[in-house]
């Protein structure tokens, strides 16, 4: 019925042809657009009359099958509160002999590096585009290579050519300082190019580079066993390794069309609370290190290091790798390793409790947290931010409930509370992050509880269907990450794309740094706390 | 402040032993697999990051393994071939060449073992800290280098300084600048997009300077490999003086392969033009 709506609304502001059919999922819905130039028309009607935001864009190159095109799809997800588990895929043929989009960063300012990505790998120009300087591909690659087109080896190491500088955008004037940052930092964190403009310590305009771990995973992955390639899909980020997997493993299912035993979803939500547990204790800890309040730092390392040993002893990794697996989960828990379990989280909570009576207590770390990069509530919406970052600017948005995974798609879900904040400030995400260490406890518990003996897995028989789509959405410890992988004819990946949530959140962190002073931003990043494993890929 | 000395106080020493004492890791803990020579070994296309590998001679079928590449999934080690590969406990595994990571079984013969030269770990600890004395003067300054890791190497080096592993009390510290380094850990496969910096760091380093290979990322490629943006490993671009095995490798085991990258400071190469 609303699909019905939606369509008749999306043809009015279509010229060219509008055909909508059910997928990936039954539930989703994919709508073709017969011409690439409604896209601009077709999108406000999403984003205005129907509140959706982008969820992920996907370009694959189908010139070696029938339709011999590229393709573009713009996949939404309605936000507004109580919305269902929906996406909604607009789908464009690009010709490759002219091989051109609409840009809608305009008016779409998430769809910005969406676009720069698809120009770099899969040379698909988005016309229009306010900032088109590469994205992906660094100084030095050659100009018309793209390496996610089917006829480029992804073995292949081609040669560095000689570069001009990359042109940074900076702000200009009297007293106007440039101050470049990294891509090798002091720390032990991972590499990106922060160039601030700065008047005295004021941040006038930040422009972050990254994409400089860009390792090729998704070629990589492309015609693997889809069973091999959840290997890669666990390594893409290390500390979401459980996230990512999961979200791999869920699309995988969906195609196969295996269900993963209820056990085995209870551990899996089990995993990725425990993932979300240790990285939030640590961020707390590292916030306090950006406001150099030592006490703090090793007390979050001490409490992160005891949630890792505590992996360790349930998968055999400090980071929950071998726990999940496609079908199921690989390991079961015993009763002596719950109630270790019950223990180590005991602990965490009152360390936790008593870290946070410190932080609060402690006017020097407060009045440096409290109004410091400010992330206002409409430029999370605008850039679809997700995650923590998003919550603490008031986006009631939770990958677990509005995308149901793991235990969450039992027809009786746990519960869950949704933390929320609307000051937008590191204070904020502080705080919205150690109120979701308490609500992770607490659901870890009634996971536990609803733990009832049965199978762990799900066979899936290769090959797997071929020419099918899945899409999954996982509420890692950053936020919300869509997977989307595809099968080719013989069941292997054809293509596979990870849209992780700091690949929306980077952007945020330059305009919350833009509010801050030069020495705050640490903090402001660390607040944060993104990876650039999971953007870069 | 007294409230914050009192829970010092209450929470007592927290830091582990680690050489001193050894680390006995986890039941479920999946160290180096060990292949059972004679037995029925599994099909190499098995392992999800091309660790194994096999040839054949008159003596039968040879599987090798390659440590460095091994990224310790547990896959071969699964049924059906549960008898023929276990997932061992040993995670002492730095080495100073790719060739000593490597552990060749032949499936038809039980007396065929071949593998890098064996391990003292006591001896080597005990080496490392005599040399870290005589040429450093009792400490190891190392800069930490992701060449386009997952960031579970960062992560597990950035542990090494919590109140647990705690290096500093070995004398092993990280600095912010290569200028103040005596060696590098490098994580990742080295990515194009850093392979200039990679360069450029370990440059601004002083001779003599060590090389850390730290995961089997930075060791071999990993299971990322070779491709258009990944040179598939860090002896690709650079000399590498140390490996360190793991996906990743436990703290226990990046403190290991640091002291064994000690010992090697007698035997350096003369420096590089
Ligand atoms: S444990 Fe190592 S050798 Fe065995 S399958 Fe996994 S990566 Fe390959």
């Amino acid at each position: 019925m609303a699909d019905t709506a939606l369509v008749d609304a999306l043809q009015v502001g279509a010229v060219g042809s509008v055909i909508a059919e059910a997928g990936p999922r039954p539930k989703d819905l994919t709508v073709r657009l017969g011409r690439a130039s409604d896209l601009p028309a077709v999108v406000a009607v999403l984003i205005g009359q129907f509140s959706m935001a982008l969820a992920t864009v996907v370009a694959t190159d189908e010139t070696a099958t029938p339709d011999g095109d590229l393709k573009v799809r713009y996949i939404f997800e309605p936000i507004a509160p109580g919305a269902p588990d929906q996406f909604v895929t607009l789908l464009v043929s690009v010709d490759p002999a002219r091989p051109e989009v609409p840009s809608l960063t305009t008016s779409l300012p998430a769809a910005n590096w969406h676009e720069r990505e698809m120009q770099d790998l899969f040379g698909i120009v988005p016309v229009g585009h306010p900032d088109p300087r590469t994205l992906v591909l660094h100084d030095g690659w050659p100009r018309g290579i793209f390496p996610l087109r089917k006829a480029f080896d992804g073995a292949r190491r081609v040669p560095v050519e000689p570069a001009e500088e990359f042109p940074h955008m900076v702000a200009e004037g009297e007293g106007v300082f440039e101050i470049p940052v990294g891509p090798i930092h002091a720390g032990i964190i991972e590499p990106g190019h922060f160039r601030f403009t700065s008047v005295g310590e004021t941040v006038l305009h930040l422009d972050a580079r990254l994409f400089y771990t860009h390792r090729g995973l998704e070629k990589r992955m492309e015609g693997l066993s889809p069973l091999d390639a959840f290997y890669v899909a666990e390594r893409i980020c290390g500390v979401c390794s459980v996230a990512h997997g999961l979200g791999y493993c869920e699309a995988l299912e969906q195609i196969a069309g295996v269900d993963a035993p209820q056990r085995a979803r209870l551990i899996r939500s089990i995993a990725l609370e425990l993932e979300r547990l240790y990285n939030h204790v640590g961020d707390v800890g590292n916030v306090c290190a950006g406001a150099a309040f030592h006490y703090g730092t090793a007390t979050g390392l001490r409490l992160k290091e005891r949630l890792q040993q505590m992996n360790e002893r349930i998968a055999g990794n400090r980071f929950l790798r071998g726990l999940v697996i496609p079908g199921g989960a690989n390991l079961d828990l015993s009763d002596d390793l719950l109630s270790d379990l019950a223990a180590t989280l005991r602990d965490t909570l009152s360390g936790l409790d008593d870290l946070m009576g410190r932080i609060e207590a402690n006017p020097s770390v407060v009045d440096r947290l409290d109004d410091t990069g400010l992330l206002q509530h409409q430029a999370a919406i605008d850039l679809a931010v997700a995650g923590v970052a998003a919550r603490a600017s008031g986006v009631d948005r939770d990958a677990r409930r509005d995308h149901p995974h793991g235990a969450f798609r039992d027809s009786r879900p746990p519960e869950l509370h949704v933390v929320t904040a609307t000051e937008g400030d590191a204070m904020a995400r502080v705080t919205v992050r150690a109120e979701e260490v308490r609500e992770s406890i607490r659901l870890v518990g009634e996971l536990v509880r609803r733990l009832e003996p049965g199978p762990l897995r799900g066979a899936i028989g290769e090959p797997v269907p071929g020419g099918r789509i899945g899409i999954s959405a996982i509420e890692s410890p950053r936020g919300e990450a869509v997977h989307w992988l595809r099968t080719d004819a013989g069941g292997r990946v054809e293509r596979y794309h990870l849209r992780s949530p700091s690949y929306h959140n980077w952007p945020a962190v330059a305009l919350a740094a833009e509010t801050a002073i030069v020495p705050d931003f640490p903090l402001v990043n660390k607040s944060f706390e993104l990876c650039y494993s999971c953007t870069d890929r | 402040m007294l409230r914050i000395v009192m829970n010092a106080l209450r929470t007592g020493v927290v830091t582990t032993r680690y050489p001193a004492e050894p680390s006995v890791p986890p039941v479920r803990f999946r160290g180096a697999p060990v292949l059972r020579p004679g037995s029925h070994l599994p099909p190499t296309a098995v392992c999800p990051a091309g660790a194994l590998s096999e040839r054949f001679d008159a003596g039968g079928r040879h599987v090798a393994l390659d440590l460095a590449r091994c990224v310790f999934c547990g896959r071969c080690a699964e049924d059906p071939w549960a008898g023929a590969i276990t997932m061992g406990k040993d995670f002492e595994l730095a080495a100073r060449c790719r060739a000593d990571m490597r552990i060749e079984v032949v499936a038809e013969d039980t007396a065929f073992v071949r593998a890098g030269p064996p391990r003292d770990p006591e001896a080597e600890a005990a080496r490392a800290s005599a040399e870290i004395h005589r040429v450093l003067g009792r400490s190891l300054h190392l800069r930490h280098l992701d060449a386009g890791s997952c960031n579970a190497c960062d992560w597990e080096l950035s542990a090494l300084l919590n109140p647990v592993y705690d290096v500093r009390r070995l004398g092993i510290d990280f600095v912010a600048s290569p200028r103040h380094a005596d060696g590098v850990v490098v994580t990742g496969p080295v990515t194009r997009n850093l392979e200039t910096a990679v360069r450029r760091t370990v440059e601004a380093v002083p001779d003599p300077r060590v090389v850390i290979a730290v995961g089997a990322c930075a060791a071999s490629g990993g299971i990322f490999g070779e491709g258009y943006a990944s040179a598939g490993g860090v002896d690709r671009v650079l000399p590498v003086d140390v490996y360190i095995p793991g996906c990743p490798p436990r703290p226990e085991a990046i403190i290991f392969g640091i002291l064994v990258a000690v010992g090697r400071l007698s035997a350096r190469r003369p420096p590089r033009s």
